[in-house]
């Protein structure tokens, strides 16, 4: 097996979080989408890296991480605090600025 | 596997690994997108994460595969499972279309967006790899942590500033000053007599005794559910269940059951008597 294939499941993976993020109106849900969408990066960095005989794209991927984390952190505070002040998780419902 | 092995050629298990762990997750990411429930894209999703943790552990990255499971299954999912319950009640997708067309237009746009990546990738020139064994030679913690503090040291002391503002302004975020004293129960009471609302104890859920689960409204004199009965949780998910003619029917069985069992018990003894001396 190439570990082209490795590419090739990153996209694919990728591809399906994009289409989630469109396709879904629950705001935590398209939040999941946009990791799943990180992580299919990551996959395919962990694969240039092996590729290419280098850690730099492994190094890349451990920084994806750490923002993956902290972004999840914020993001999460930001629906608690939608949801909180409009009783609904839908990004339909946040169409305004301010209440 | 070895080091070695995983290093410079993709043995058969590594193939048969990635095509049965592959489909997998793939299954997994289509299961996040397209489950109903957010509790249930959130279990494919930390499916499909430990998958890819196996996938990184097999292309040679140990450290962030155990990282990926530490901090992605571990921790970020289970952030959003505890989000997931605390916005929960109303979390169900509506599945009505606001914008018409647009869900087909997103998947039209998502395989367009596809096919330009797949086929991005299968016009690279991609033939030949090196394998990361030599850079894992003295050990793939060792390895990355010599890159790191050295030519990405810049960028990891940046990642600290990043997580000390992001655990602030969630906390920001989340926090709430409570600027009013809190109501006492007096009040409440008063309150509540004087907007006339229904003032004494709600009635208690369940029906008969075979039914006293709380998903369950009591029934009114004429056999209609009453909401009044369950917790308006359970209202809001729409998980109550609507006994009411089933209940009846269940009793009606009951009722059956027992005269039969009655008449079994009349006859039985000379049945019993009559078997036994068949037997002899």
């Amino acid at each position: 097996m190439n570990p082209v294939n490795y590419l090739y499941l990153a996209a694919l993976l990728f591809t399906i979080g994009a289409t989630g993020v469109l396709i879904r109106r629950n705001a935590i849900v398209v939040f999941m989408c946009v990791e799943l969408m990180l992580n299919a990066c990551n996959l395919a960095f962990v694969a240039f890296s092996r590729m290419h005989g280098n850690l730099d794209g492994q190094i890349i991927a451990f920084f994806t991480m750490v923002v993956a984390a902290a972004e999840v952190v914020v993001g999460l505070a930001i629906i608690v605090s939608l949801f909180r002040s409009r009783h609904s998780a839908s990004v339909d419902d946040a169409s305004l600025m301010k209440l | 596997m070895t080091e070695q092995l995983a290093a410079y050629s993709t043995s058969t298990g590594e193939a048969v690994q990635f095509w049965i762990l592959g489909t997998v997750a793939v299954i997994g990411a289509l299961c996040t997108v397209f489950m109903r429930r957010a509790v249930h894209s959130a279990l494919c999703l930390a499916g499909t994460m430990i998958i890819l943790a196996v996938f990184y552990l097999a292309n040679g990255a140990y450290f962030l595969g155990v990282v990926q499971i530490v901090v992605y299954t571990g921790a970020i999912m289970m952030l959003f499972l505890f989000v997931v319950m605390l916005v929960g009640v109303t979390a169900a997708d509506s599945l009505k279309e606001t914008i018409k067309g647009q869900r087909w237009l997103a998947l039209l746009c998502g395989l367009g967006f596809g096919i330009l990546l797949v086929g991005g990738i299968g016009n690279a020139s991609l033939h030949e790899f090196t394998g990361v064994g030599e850079a894992n030679a003295g050990g793939n913690v060792q390895g990355l942590a010599s890159l790191m503090f050295t030519r990405y040291v810049f960028a990891f002391e940046i990642t600290g500033a990043l997580l000390i503002t992001a655990a602030v302004g969630a906390m920001v975020l989340t926090h709430r000053e409570r600027t009013e004293r809190a109501r006492t129960q007096r009040e409440l009471a008063e309150q509540r007599v004087r907007e006339g609302t229904y003032l004494p104890p709600l009635p208690a859920p369940g029906v008969y005794a075979r039914h006293n689960a709380v998903d369950i409204a009591g029934l009114l004199p004429d056999g209609t559910p009453s909401d009044l009965t369950v917790s308006k949780t359970l209202r809001d998910r729409g998980q109550v269940r609507d006994v009411s003619r089933e209940a009846l029917n269940d009793l009606r069985a009951l009722e059956q059951r027992a005269e039969e069992r009655l008449e079994r018990r009349a006859i039985d003894p000379p049945n019993f008597k009559r078997a036994e001396e068949a037997s002899k």
